[in-house]
C-alpha cells in the first residue's frame, strides 16, 4: 500500500464528543502530530455516523462501529468491528457496521495523510495494520462510559465494570446501560490516557466465529454497491475505448451517437503517452446521455477507425515464444547465494522443468463504475474501489487540483475487488467526462469493457533446477523468470526493478539452500498489467510446489517428506518481501503435517482418484492444502476434495477465515481449469463469459475443510492465503492420477 | 406497453429492445437485481417472469410485456424472509454479495421444480456464476432451503 508516513502516537489521541446525545469516536488513532481539536473537523452534522466514527453509541443502545478498508467479500467489515465491540464490551449481535469515508488531512510536513486510519484494502493487510488502534478505539469508549457511570455514582472508576453494553457496580448493584451513559460519556474529561487492552485469554468476540454483518442487506437486494448509487441530475457515460494496446483512433464520426434520443455529447478521452503511469488506460469516446440505455446505444452508434497501435504484432503466442527466446541468454541476476554453478557441477543428481503461466484477469462481478461530481471548487466521487486515497490522488492529478481536501471520496461495497480495483482508471474517467459537461455523471462499463480493459496478472515463463549431493541434500537451486511485469509504467521506477513485482527471493525454499540464484528477464508486452489476488504468489506457488513434486517423484522420495525436511525445524529466517520480516519454515511443516493428517495424504485412493499437496507462505500467512481429484477417460478434473490446513497467528473471526479460505480454493481452481486472456494482433480476444469461463458450481469441489491452527502469533491477514496452494496441490493429484504433468496453466484440455 | 413488476402495474413508453434489466434498475430504481455480464451466462440479473427465473440482461421489454415479474426485493415477505434468504444468512453464504440475489432468484425456482434436489440436480441446474467462489456454502444453503421449505418454514 502506499501509506504516507504514519506513526502510531505513544499517548492516545484519540477523541470524543457527544453528538445528537450519543457518544461518538473520532479522532486519529494514527497521528502524524495534528492538535487534536483540528482533526475533528470531520465531526458530521447531525447524523453522528455519517462522518466516519468508529464508534458512535446512541441513546437507544444501538452501536455503529465504522470500519476504515472498503469491503469487497473479504469480510472486514464484521471482522474490523470485532475489534472495536471486543473492547468496548458490547453484545457483538447489537452492531451495526458502516463503511466509513475516506479520511484525508494535511499533515505537519505539509503533505496529505490519513485523517484516521489507513483505508486501502490490498495485500491482505487490514487486519494486521488495524489490529491494536481499533482495539484502543473500542477501549476509549468503554473508559468513557465507565467514568461517566462513575461520575454520576460519586465512585471510582476502578470499582465498575462494563460488559454487554451495561456498566456495573457489583458492591451496590447499580447498573447503567451504554445508550443511558452515552450523552454523559461525551463531556467525560480523561485526560492522556492509554486504553488497556483485553488480554487474549478475556476475548469474547475476537477468535468467535461471527456471521457477516451485511447478510440480509445483500439477500434482500438493499442497495450496497458503487453500482447501484445515483445522485440528483447525474447524466450517464459509456466509453468506447480502443481495443488495441496504446492505441488510437483514425477516424472517428459521431453524428449517428449525437442523433439519438437521450445523448447529449460526446467526450474524447486521450490515453497516457507510451510508458507512462496510467491514469485511464486506454484512449476512448465517452458517450454521455440522459439514461444509461440511450448512452449504451449512442456508443453501439459511434463509428471508429483505430489504429492498431505499437503492439499490434503481439499474440499470445508470440509473447510466450518471446518469454522461451528470453531464457535462453543471461538475465538480470537478483539473489546469488553461494555458488550455483558449482553446485550444480558436483551435483549428484539435477532436475530441471519449466512452467507457462498466462495472463489472466480479475474479472470482479460488478463491472467497474464511478460517479462523478466535479464542481469548480468541490469534487465529490461515490465509487467501488480499494484505494479511496489512490483515487483522491488520481483525480488531483488528472483535474490538476491542488487542493486534495476538496477532493472528497465515498467508497462502497465492492462487488469484487482481486487487485482490479486498487486501479482507479475509472475513476478519473467520471471525473474527466463530468468536468468536461459540467454536470455529475456515472461511468458505466460492460463486461466487455472490463476483460477487454484489465490491468492482467502478468503472464511469464519459469525456468527451475536444482541439484541434490549423494546424501540427499538440496545444494543447489535457480528460479529463471521471463515476464512481463507489472511494474512497468509505474512513475520513476527503472526496469532494473521490475522483478521485485514478480520473484520473492526469500521464498521457500530461500534461505534454506546454500547456492540460490534467482534470475528475471523483463519481457516486453503491451498488456496492461496489475495486481492480481495474491500477486505473485500464484504464478510462484505453482511452479516451486509442481517442481519439487517432479523432483520427489524422480528420487522416488514421498512428496511431503521431501518438503518436511528441507524446511526442518521452527525457527525465523529473514524474509525482505512483503509478508516479512521473516518465515517461519516450522510453520510451513506445521500446515503441510496438519493438511496431511486430516485429508488422509497417503492413504490408498479408489481408482482413477489421487490426491497431492502442496503449500505456500503468503503475505505472512501459511497455507497448505491437500487436493482429491478423479480424471475421467476424456481428460475431465473433478475435484472432490480439498482439506487445507491455515496458520495466520491470532485469528479474529474463525468463520471469516473459512470463507476466504474457501473462496481462495475457488478461485485458485476457477483459474487453473480454464481460464487465460487471449491476445492477437495486440488485442484482446475474451470479451465476455464465454470466453472468459469462470468456474460455476458444478465445478466446485462439493467438500472443503478448514483447519486452523492456534497459536501465539500475532494475526496475518487471510484475504489471499487461500490461493496460491491450489493450483499445485491440483497439478501434484492429476500427476498422481494420470502420471500426467501439468506445466501450463490453464489446464484447459491438455489431459484429454 | 404495461408491465408489472412485484405487483404492480404501470406503462412503460420507451424502447420495446431496452433488456429489462436496465428498466428494473434504472426506471423503476429496483437495484437488487444486478448487471455483470450482458449476455445471459453470469445469472447476476435473474429475475422471475412468470414465476421463470430469467436472465432479465437478455430480456427485452417486448417479452416482459404483460407478464408477471417478480424481483429480489419482493420475495421476503415484509420482515419475513423467504426460507431461500433465510438459508442464505444460516449459511453465511456471501462474500461480496453481488451475484447472490440472482443465486438466490434461480434458487427459488429450482425449489419450485426441484423440491429437494440432489447434488447432481444442484450441478445440472444452477449456472449463475460467482466470482467470489461461495459455491461450498451456496451448496449447503440450497440443501438448507429444501428443508426450510419442507417444513413449511414460509407457510
Amino acid at each position: 500500500m502506499n501509506a504516507p508516513d504514519m506513526k502510531l502516537s505513544r499517548r492516545s489521541l484519540l477523541s470524543y464528543s457527544a453528538i445528537a446525545g450519543a457518544l461518538v469516536i473520532t479522532t486519529p488513532l494514527v497521528s502524524c502530530g495534528r492538535p487534536q481539536e483540528e482533526a475533528v473537523i470531520s465531526k458530521p452534522k447531525g447524523e453522528p455516523v455519517s462522518a466516519g466514527p468508529f464508534v458512535a453509541i446512541r441513546p437507544d443502545e444501538s452501536v455503529v462501529i465504522g470500519f476504515p478498508n472498503p469491503e469487497m467479500g473479504q469480510g472486514v467489515d464484521t471482522a474490523l468491528a470485532m475489534l472495536v465491540a471486543e473492547e468496548l464490551g458490547v453484545d457483538f449481535e447489537r452492531v451495526e457496521v458502516q463503511q466509513m469515508p475516506l479520511g484525508l488531512m494535511i499533515g505537519d510536513d505539509g503533505n496529505v495523510t490519513w485523517k484516521n486510519l489507513s483505508q486501502g484494502s490490498g495485500g491482505s493487510t487490514s487486519i494486521t495494520g488495524h489490529w491494536e488502534p481499533l482495539r484502543k478505539a473500542g477501549a476509549l469508549a468503554r473508559m468513557l462510559l465507565v467514568e461517566a457511570a462513575a461520575q454520576q455514582w460519586e465512585l471510582s472508576a476502578d470499582e465498575l465494570t462494563a460488559e454487554d453494553g451495561v456498566v456495573t457496580h457489583a458492591a451496590t448493584q447499580r447498573s447503567a446501560s451504554f445508550g443511558e451513559l452515552a450523552k454523559l460519556a461525551g463531556d467525560v474529561e480523561l485526560g492522556d490516557v492509554e486504553p488497556e487492552l483485553i488480554s487474549k485469554e478475556n476475548f469474547r468476540i475476537i477468535g468467535t466465529s461471527q456471521k457477516m454483518k451485511n447478510a440480509r442487506a445483500i439477500v434482500t437486494g438493499t442497495p450496497l454497491y458503487g453500482i447501484d448509487a445515483e445522485i440528483p441530475g447525474m447524466l450517464h457515460a459509456v466509453i468506447a475505448r480502443c481495443p488495441y494496446f496504446d492505441g488510437t483512433a483514425k477516424s472517428v464520426d459521431e453524428s449517428a451517437a449525437r442523433a439519438i434520443a437521450g445523448v447529449q455529447d460526446v467526450i474524447k478521452i486521450d490515453r497516457p503517452d507510451i510508458g507512462a503511469p496510467y491514469d485511464v488506460q486506454a484512449e476512448g469516446y465517452a458517450v454521455v446521455a440522459d439514461s444509461l440505455w440511450a448512452a449504451l446505444k449512442g456508443r453501439d452508434a459511434l463509428k471508429i477507425q483505430w489504429d492498431t497501435g505499437a503492439f499490434s504484432d503481439e499474440s499470445s503466442t508470440s509473447f510466450k515464444a518471446h518469454c522461451e527466446d528470453l531464457l535462453t541468454g543471461k538475465g538480470q541476476i537478483v539473489r546469488n547465494d553461494g555458488d550455483f554453478d558449482a553446485a550444480m557441477d558436483a551435483a549428484d543428481k539435477t532436475y530441471e522443468a519449466s512452467y507457462w503461466q498466462p495472463y489472466i484477469s480479475h474479472a470482479p462481478l460488478e463491472p467497474q463504475n464511478a460517479i462523478a461530481d466535479v464542481k469548480a471548487d468541490l469534487v465529490h466521487i461515490i465509487a467501488p474501489t480499494q484505494t479511496p486515497s489512490s483515487a483522491n490522488r488520481m483525480v488531483a492529478a488528472a483535474l490538476d487540483i491542488e487542493d486534495r481536501l476538496s477532493i472528497s471520496v465515498e467508497p462502497t461495497r465492492l462487488g469484487g475487488g482481486f487487485g482490479r480495483r486498487l486501479s482507479n482508471d475509472y475513476v478519473v474517467e467520471a471525473a474527466l467526462i463530468s468536468r468536461a459537461v459540467g454536470a455529475p455523471v456515472k461511468v458505466q462499463w460492460t463486461r466487455d469493457d472490463d476483460l477487454r480493459h484489465d490491468f492482467f496478472r502478468p503472464s511469464g515463463m519459469h525456468q527451475l533446477r536444482a541439484g541434490f549431493d549423494t546424501e540427499g541434500n538440496l545444494t543447489g537451486w535457480t528460479h529463471r523468470l521471463a515476464s512481463a511485469s507489472k511494474y512497468y509504467r509505474r512513475p520513476n521506477l527503472p526496469e532494473t526493478d521490475y522483478w521485485q513485482a514478480e520473484l520473492y527471493p526469500d521464498n521457500f525454499p530461500g534461505n534454506l539452500v546454500d547456492n540460490y540464484r534467482v534470475e528475471y528477464f523483463s519481457a516486453k508486452s503491451g498488456a496492461p498489467r496489475g495486481s492480481w489476488r495474491a500477486p505473485a504468489h500464484t504464478a510462484n506457488a505453482f511452479v516451486v510446489e509442481s517442481f519439487l513434486d517432479e523432483i520427489a517423484e524422480q528420487r522416488g522420495e514421498d512428496p511431503l517428506a521431501l518438503r518436511l525436511r528441507i524446511l526442518g525445524e521452527d525457527r525465523e529466517l529473514p524474509y525482505e518481501q512483503h509478508g516479512g520480516p521473516t518465515f517461519n519454515p516450522g510453520r510451513l511443516a506445521g500446515v503441510l503435517k496438519l493438511a496431511a493428517e486430516k485429508g488422509g495424504y497417503g492413504d490408498k485412493m479408489p481408482d482413477g482418484q489421487a490426491r497431492g499437496i502442496a503449500c505456500h507462505f503468503t503475505f505472512g500467512g501459511y497455507v497448505a492444502q491437500v487436493v482429491d481429484v478423479a480424471v475421467d477417460a476424456q481428460g475431465g478434473v473433478k475435484v472432490l476434495k480439498v482439506v487445507g490446513a491455515v496458520d495466520i497467528g491470532q485469528v479474529v473471526n474463525p468463520n471469516g477465515v473459512e470463507a476466504q479460505h474457501e473462496g481462495g480454493i475457488n478461485d485458485g481452481l476457477s483459474t487453473a481449469l480454464r481460464l487465460a486472456i487471449d491476445i492477437e494482433g495486440g488485442r484482446v480476444t475474451n470479451g465476455n463469459f464465454d470466453s472468459y469461463d469462470l468456474m460455476k458450481i458444478a465445478d466446485a469441489p462439493p467438500i472443503i475443510e478448514t483447519h486452523i491452527v492456534q497459536n501465539d502469533y500475532p494475526p496475518a491477514g487471510m484475504g489471499e492465503m487461500g490461493l496460491p496452494p491450489l493450483a499445485p496441490a491440483l497439478a501434484n493429484a492429476i500427476f498422481q492420477a494420470t502420471g500426467k504433468r501439468v506445466r501450463d496453466l490453464p489446464i484447459g484440455d491438455q489431459l484429454a | 406497453m404495461q408491465i408489472t413488476v412485484n405487483g404492480k402495474t404501470v406503462e412503460y413508453d420507451g424502447d420495446a429492445d431496452m433488456p429489462l434489466l436496465w428498466y428494473l434498475r434504472e426506471d423503476a430504481k429496483l437495484k437488487g437485481t444486478k448487471f455483470g455480464c450482458g449476455a445471459g451466462l453470469c445469472g447476476a440479473c435473474t429475475v422471475h417472469i412468470d414465476g421463470k427465473a430469467t436472465r432479465s440482461c437478455v430480456t427485452p421489454m417486448s417479452v416482459a410485456e404483460g407478464a408477471e415479474i417478480k424481483t429480489i426485493e419482493a420475495l421476503a415477505e415484509g420482515d419475513k424472509l423467504h426460507p431461500v434468504q433465510q438459508a442464505w444468512i444460516e449459511e453465511d453464504v456471501a462474500q461480496c454479495g453481488y451475484c447472490q440475489a440472482g443465486q438466490i432468484m434461480a434458487v427459488v425456482d429450482l425449489l419450485e421444480r426441484i423440491p429437494n434436489p440432489t447434488d447432481e440436480e444442484i450441478d445440472a441446474n444452477l449456472t449463475n456464476i460467482c466470482r467470489c467462489g461461495t459455491y461450498y456454502r451456496l451448496r449447503k444453503a440450497v440443501h438448507r432451503a429444501a428443508e426450510l421449505s419442507d417444513t413449511g418454514w414460509f407457510s
